[in-house]
Parts: structure tokens; sequence; C-alpha cells
């Protein structure tokens, strides 16, 4: 009898420790994420969405990578060799590359892809009036013929933001580039399990058991890609900033990728949470003006308003926690490379005295200044506040319309008057790496018409622009992009109006996150 | 009743034309492009003219809704401009998080609400009657997201009983599914409390001044039996259509609650779709919405059958 009952006690404290047992295992092997949006579009090359490049990191692999401090490091390559006239480029793939569906990654496969992105990003485009032609000797070599020299060949192939060169199966590549994939093969660290998804509900990934990560530690997108947790889900679902902190405390979520700033007091406060600020070089805030239409098309009346904007009062008003955010008159980006203040004065030393005088100089005469306020995007709802409260310190007229961010995205493409449903100046914000040189930054592009939304024409910077994508020696890059700054400023194509961070709230035990301009997971433990 | 079936069944026909027609025209003439949401914010103005015209937006207006009809026609409601999805598979996925909250919320508000109102009717002037008054106030005028937020902050952060957030599938097992619909169907329930309940207290109020009620008391029939089966089953029409409403309006409208509960259901789907200009996806929800509607009214209709004889169809 007594017999009868130990072992019943030793199943049911087996079974319990079993239990247990399987279901910390179960909890460790799962990051739970909340993203900073939701994930629409699964093709990270036919869209700039900042969700479809995350994506992108989690399945796709590159063939170069940007790490921590903004240095372009080999990921697939292994070796690669420039010609002497440094027209050929000779690239060799590391061995062992696979995609998940189990065949061998290719030249082919990268000679696609890099023609798929070449016709969508920016950059890419750029990379391309260089590229003659290119081939694939055997599986494991590519080279690039360039019809001329230039400098921007690494920096395009490692450029870290939107759109990233992502290297896909040559059948996948092949889809035209203005149609959306629909097959998500990659050989990056994680493999997208496409029945789990469920688009404003979850995506989940699961470790790539065959990728072979490079031996050197990660940093930014760069370094050795381990992923040691077996399932890494995003919950699409969880939008309300509130309830973001709620379920990170209640330990239902393990990392808020971007909490809203007012929800940074509340986590601060928690014993069990960590705010853990891995992308160092942040983001910039940027006020863009319609080059088209009066005023913005009075290069005097730009400046007028660049002098007015106080970088100080739109960080206090959108950020509001001093350690988060800082001036910086750099249209590149302080810290990095092509940071610089030259011709920066109106920014740097803003005053409203001075934009006064300048709109008075300027012949302006009261035409209305429509500014745009998107009112569902909580990142940058304040700014356009405060340009338009400054705007008038400074004597212009102005109406502050309210929109929802996705009608403001449509309206800014248009090119009619403001009155008849154009626009003269909206506010929005990028990760530094899309603005930290002068051919990925696409406020400063001044081809008329061809230009990013806003339109300003400038031969002289894009003369300028031109030089510095076929220049080799970085000393003399470094002398362009200033030139580059200094004219834009004279310009006025835009006004950088500050740069913040937004760390992520992380719980305590997840650690290893990669530090880098961008949202990676991999090297993650829990 | 078979005509009266096939005379409701035929009208929605014209409803839901109407509906599709609306909708369509509606939402071209609303500012907001959806090849310039799906380019992204460093698109060039060339890239989002190429995703318009792939997207067919640079048709005319006539050929597009040509288009967008014939495969409604084919039962086709279309593919969604951003997932890649069919719509009606959006709608599946996303359909039984709405009506399971929507069937707990109102089996929550019934049983309380009924029970509550003709005890109130029952007992008008009393201090339940009273108490009952005050809540209907309290549960009108108190904000779902406020409400959702403090019992989040009682019952899942300081006793740690229910989760905070999220939808478990019922086919991954019933326990973790009720456990996350408990706090959202609580928070919803509360106002449509606060209506059945009143509604219930007016209409039984009413029947309970009637010569029958009076009749049946006199005979001496216990006085339970005079409340549930002469005064609320003669109560009942109103009740039913309120209910049917309510059933009705939670299907369709329950983004707050979805937000706050992190619960991926149809009024977040509309929502998003709203945003982002997806035209497919929203003309396909609100269609299904306007059949929803129309079917539920159906059935109240057909409902009021059980309790009142005197109606025929």
């Amino acid at each position: 009898m007594n017999l009868h009952k130990h072992l019943l006690r030793g199943c049911a404290v087996a079974l319990a420790a079993g239990a247990a047992m399987g279901a910390a295992l179960a909890q460790q092997s799962v990051l739970r994420v909340v993203p900073h949006s939701n994930l629409s579009i699964l093709d990270p090359i036919w869209t700039t969405q900042y969700m479809a490049r995350n994506h992108g990191y989690m399945i796709y692999d590159t063939l170069f990578g940007t790490d921590e401090k903004g240095q372009i490091k080999p990921q697939m390559v292994d070796t690669w060799e420039v010609s002497p006239d440094s027209r050929l480029w000779t690239f060799k793939l590391r061995r062992g590359l696979e995609f998940h569906d189990g065949r061998p990654v290719t030249g082919e496969d990268v000679i696609a892809s890099l023609a798929r992105w070449g016709k969508r990003d920016a950059m890419g485009q750029k990379l391309f009036t260089f590229i003659a032609r290119m081939d694939s000797p055997s599986p494991d070599t590519f080279r690039i013929f360039l019809s001329e020299a230039c400098g921007i060949m690494l920096d395009a192939l490692g450029k870290p933001s939107s759109n990233v060169p992502f290297i896909m199966p040559k059948r996948v590549a092949d889809t035209p580039a203005d149609k959306q994939i629909e097959e998500y093969v990659g050989s990056g660290p994680y493999v997208f399990k496409r029945d789990e998804f469920k688009p404003g509900d979850r995506a989940v990934y699961t470790k790539f058991a065959k990728y072979v990560p490079r031996k050197e530690p990660p940093s930014g997108s760069t370094g050795g890609k381990i992923a040691y947790i077996e399932r890494v889900e995003w919950n699409l679902a969880l939008r309300d900033a509130q309830a973001q902190v709620n379920a990170l405390a209640k330990g239902e979520v393990d990392i808020i990728e971007q909490p809203a700033f007012e929800s940074y007091a509340a986590l601060t406060k928690d014993a069990s949470v960590q705010i853990v600020n891995s992308n160092s070089l942040g983001f910039q805030y940027m006020v863009r003006f319609n080059h088209l239409h009066p005023p913005f098309n009075n290069p005097k009346v730009r400046q007028a308003a660049i002098a007015a904007f106080n970088q100080d009062a739109f960080l206090k008003a959108q950020v509001g926690i001093k350690e988060y955010y800082k001036s910086c008159p750099s249209m590149f980006v302080c810290g990095t490379p092509y940071g610089s203040t030259k011709g920066s004065d109106l920014i740097g030393k803003s005053n409203m005295k001075k934009a006064q005088d300048l709109l008075k100089a300027s012949g302006y005469d009261g035409t209305t200044v429509v500014v745009m306020k998107p009112t569902d995007l909580a990142s940058i709802t304040k700014l356009p506040d405060v340009a338009a409260q400054l705007l008038r310190q400074a004597g212009f007229k102005v109406d502050l319309q309210s929109m929802d961010w996705n009608t403001l995205v449509g309206r800014r493409a248009k090119k009619d008057a403001p009155a008849a449903g154009g626009w003269n100046i909206f506010a929005t914000s990028w990760v530094s790496p899309d603005v930290w040189n002068p051919l990925t930054n696409a406020a400063i592009g001044s081809a008329g018409e061809k230009s990013w939304f806003g339109w300003p024409t400038d031969a002289e910077i894009e003369k300028l622009r031109d030089q510095f994508a076929r220049e080799i020696d970085a000393g003399k890059r470094k002398a362009l992009a200033e030139a580059i700054q200094a004219r834009a400023f004279e310009v006025g194509t835009h006004a950088p109006v500050g740069e913040y961070f937004n760390p992520a709230a992380v719980k305590k035990g997840v650690t290893g996150m990669v530090f880098g301009p961008g949202n990676f997971y991999w090297n993650i433990k829990k | 009743m078979f005509a009266f079936l096939v005379k409701r069944t035929l009208a929605t026909v014209p409803v839901l034309l109407i509906v599709a027609v609306l909708v369509f025209l509606l939402l071209r003439l609303t500012p907001g492009d959806p090849a310039a949401i799906i380019a992204g914010d460093a698109a060039s103005p060339e890239n989002v003219a190429k995703i318009r015209e792939n997207l067919g937006l640079s048709k005319p207006l006539v050929t597009q809704f040509g288009i967008w009809f014939g495969n409604l026609l084919a039962g086709d409601l279309g593919e969604s401009y951003f997932f890649k999805m069919k719509v009606a598979t959006l709608i599946g996925q996303r359909i039984e998080p709405t009506l399971a909250l929507s069937f707990c919320t109102i089996l929550i508000a019934v049983l309380v609400a009924v029970p509550l109102g003709v005890l109130a009717a029952w007992r008008q002037g009393g201090w339940l009657d009273r108490a009952l008054m005050s809540f209907s106030v309290l549960g009108f005028s108190i904000p779902v997201f406020v409400l959702g937020y403090l019992l989040i902050w009682l019952v899942s952060l300081k006793l740690g009983l229910l989760p905070v957030q999220g939808y478990q599938r019922i086919g991954d097992g019933f326990g973790p599914f009720i456990r996350h619909l408990i706090l959202p169907s609580v928070t919803l329930s509360v106002v449509y409390i606060a209506l059945i309940a009143r509604v219930t207290r007016a209409s039984v109020q009413d029947v309970l001044s009637e010569d029958y009620i009076r009749t049946a008391r006199a005979k001496g029939l216990p006085e339970a039996r005079v409340l549930i089966s002469h005064a609320l089953v003669n109560a009942a029409v109103p009740i039913l259509t309120v209910i049917g409403i309510g059933i009705a309006l939670l299907i369709g409208g329950v983004v707050v609650t979805e937000s706050v509960y992190g619960i991926p259901g149809l009024g977040r789907l509309t929502v998003d779709a709203v945003l982002a200009r997806d035209f497919p996806t929203i003309q396909g929800v609100i269609l299904f919405f306007s059949f929803v509607y129309v079917l539920i009214n159906l059935l109240v209709d057909l409902s009021y059958l059980l309790f009142d004889p005197r109606i025929r169809y």
C-alpha cells in the first residue's frame, strides 16, 4: 500500500517536473517581439517600409553589411578583388551558403537579386549607371564589370537600410521589379513560417539550422548571425502603447522594439525591464518644403523658415526626454563619416530675429503655408505643430491641416498647388543610414520632378552628387559631402530638425541584443 | 413564412448592391493613395507611379468597378493590395476572434441584464431598481478603454489572474481560449448590460401593468412564474431587438477593445485596411458586415415568432 502511494507520488513529481521542464524549455526557445509597426508587405525590394526591411533581415542574407560604427564589412562574401583600373570587381562567396529550400547560393542568384534591387533602390539605380555587365564564372563567384570606376560599390552592396540588397534565389529574384514576390525563401538565419503568418496578428520565424554564421562577433548587419532562439514571434496585434507596456510587465512579450516616448516613465520604473538603445546612431527628424509652389519656390523664403526652426523646440515637444535626443545641424547625421557642420549656420544658430529679417528681405507676400500634420503617427505628430508655431512667429501665415499619415503620404505625391489639394510642408523621420550620405539621403536629391517629394531642382547639387558617386578617395568623398551639404543649406532643400533615439524595452534575462543601425534578432539569448 | 423568407432574401440583393457601389465610389473619392503607402517613405515618385499602374489604379473608374464587380459576381472578393492574400482568407482569419468575443459578450450581457431588468421592474422604485439605474448610467458613461485598462491593472497586473492581451484560437485548447476572452468580454459587456437591463426593465414594467398579469396573480400562480412565463415572454420582442442590434454592432465595431487587448479581429482589420487604403479589403469587409446586418435582422424578425404568436409573416 505504502509502496503504491510512493510510486504514485513519485510519478506525480516526475510528471510535474517534466511538465515544468518542458514548459521552461518551451519558454526559453521562443522570443516574443512587439515590432514598431504592422508587417503588411513581405517584399523588401518592392517597398522601402522599415517593417519589410526588418522581415528581410530575418530571412535573407546580404553580400556585405554595416557594423555598429558604420563600417562596411563582408557578410556572404568571403573575399573580393578589384582590378588595377577599379573597373572589374570579383567576389567569392563563403562556402556552405544555402537557401532554406536546400539549394546552394550561387553567383547566378546574386546577379539576379542585384539586378532586381538595382531597379528599385535609389542607390542601386545609381550603382547600375556604372555597371556594364555582371557574370558568374563559377557557382561561388560573381563579377561586376563597370563602364567606369566608381566609389560606391561597397557602400551600395552593404547599405543597411531600405532597400537592402538582400540575396534571393534566382527564380524569385527574376520576378519583375514592379511586382511583389510570392515566395519567401532566403539564406538568412531564420525561416519565415508562411503558414503561420497572419497579417495584423503575428509573423513567425524559426531557426535555420543549416545557416553558416561568420566567425566574427555580431555588429550591426555584419558578423556571426547565430540564432540561439528556436522561434521568434512578432506580435502584430499589440499596437496600443499602454497594452504593450502591460504585456511586457506581465512577461507576455520579451521586447518592445520602439515604445512610445510616453511609456518610458512606466518602463524605467519596472525592475523587470531594461532599456536598451541598440541603435546608437538613432533617427533624424526632417521638415520638407515643396519647391514647386509659392512661397517655398523662393530659396530666400526657405532659408527664412530654416532659420526659424529651432531644433530644441522640435525635440522637446516630440521626444521630451533629454537623454533621448540631441540637436545636430548636419544633414548626414552627427557622428557618422559624413556628419559635418559645414554650411549649417542657419539651422545651427537659428534665431527668430534672423528668420524675420530673411522673410522680409525675401519679398514674401503673405501666401498661406499649408502644413500637413499626421494625427495617427505618434513618433512625428507634434513636429508640424512646432513648425507651424515657429513659422507664425517668423511672420508666415500658416494653415495647419490634420490628417492620417496615409492621407499625407498620398497627398505629398501630388504636385498640385496647395489650394488645389497640394501642400507646402510636411515632417518625417528617418533611420540614420537612410540619410547618412549624399546618395542615400533622398531629400538631398535635386533633379526636379524626378526627385523625392518636394521636387527641388539644383544642377550644382546633382553635379556634386555625381562626383561623389565616382570618387574613390575617402578624403575627397568627405570634402564632396561637405560641399553638397553646404549647397543644400544654401538652396534650402529641407531642414534637419534634430536627432533622437527610441530605445527598446527588453525583459531582464533577455541578452545579446545586436547593436547597429536596425532591428536584428540574432545572437539573442533568453 | 416561406414567402416572407424569399422576399427578405431577395431584398438583401439591392441593399448589398447599393452598399457595393457606394463603398467603391467613396473609397476612390476620398484622399489617399495606396500606391504611395505601399512604396514606403523613401520611394521615388517614379516607383509610386509604377505600383499604381500595377495595381490597376490608373485605369478609368468605370473599368476598375467593372473588374471588381465581375469578380464579385463570381464569388471573388479580390486580393489585398498589401498582403497578397485573398480578402475572403483575411476575413476568415479574423472572424473567429470577433465571433468569439461577440458571443461571449452578449452571453454575459444577457445572463446578467435580463434577470436584473426583470427584478428591477418587479421591485420598481426599490433599492435594486435604483442601483440598476445608477449602474446603467455608469455603464453608458464609462469609456470602454478606461474600463479595459482598469480591469487589466486589477485582474491581470495586480492579481495576476488572467492574461493582459492576446487571443488563443479555440483549436489550441478551450482553457487558454476562455482565459484570453474573459477580460475583453467583461469590458465590452458592461455597456450592453446597461442597455439590455434598461430595455428589459421598461418592457417588463409595461407588461406588469396588464390585466392578464393581475389575472395570473389572482389565480395564485407563483410570482416567479408570473414574471418569467407571463411578463418576460410577452416583453421579449423589444429585448430581442436590442440583443440583435447588439450582436450586429459587436461584430462590426469592437475596434477599441481589440486594440486594448491586442485581439486580431475584424474591427482591427477594418481600421488597418482603411488607414492603408487597401481598397479590396475595405470593400470586402464592408460587404461582409452588410450581409451580417441583414442576416441578423432577419433572424431577429424570425425569433419574434417564437415569443409572440400574434405575429405572422
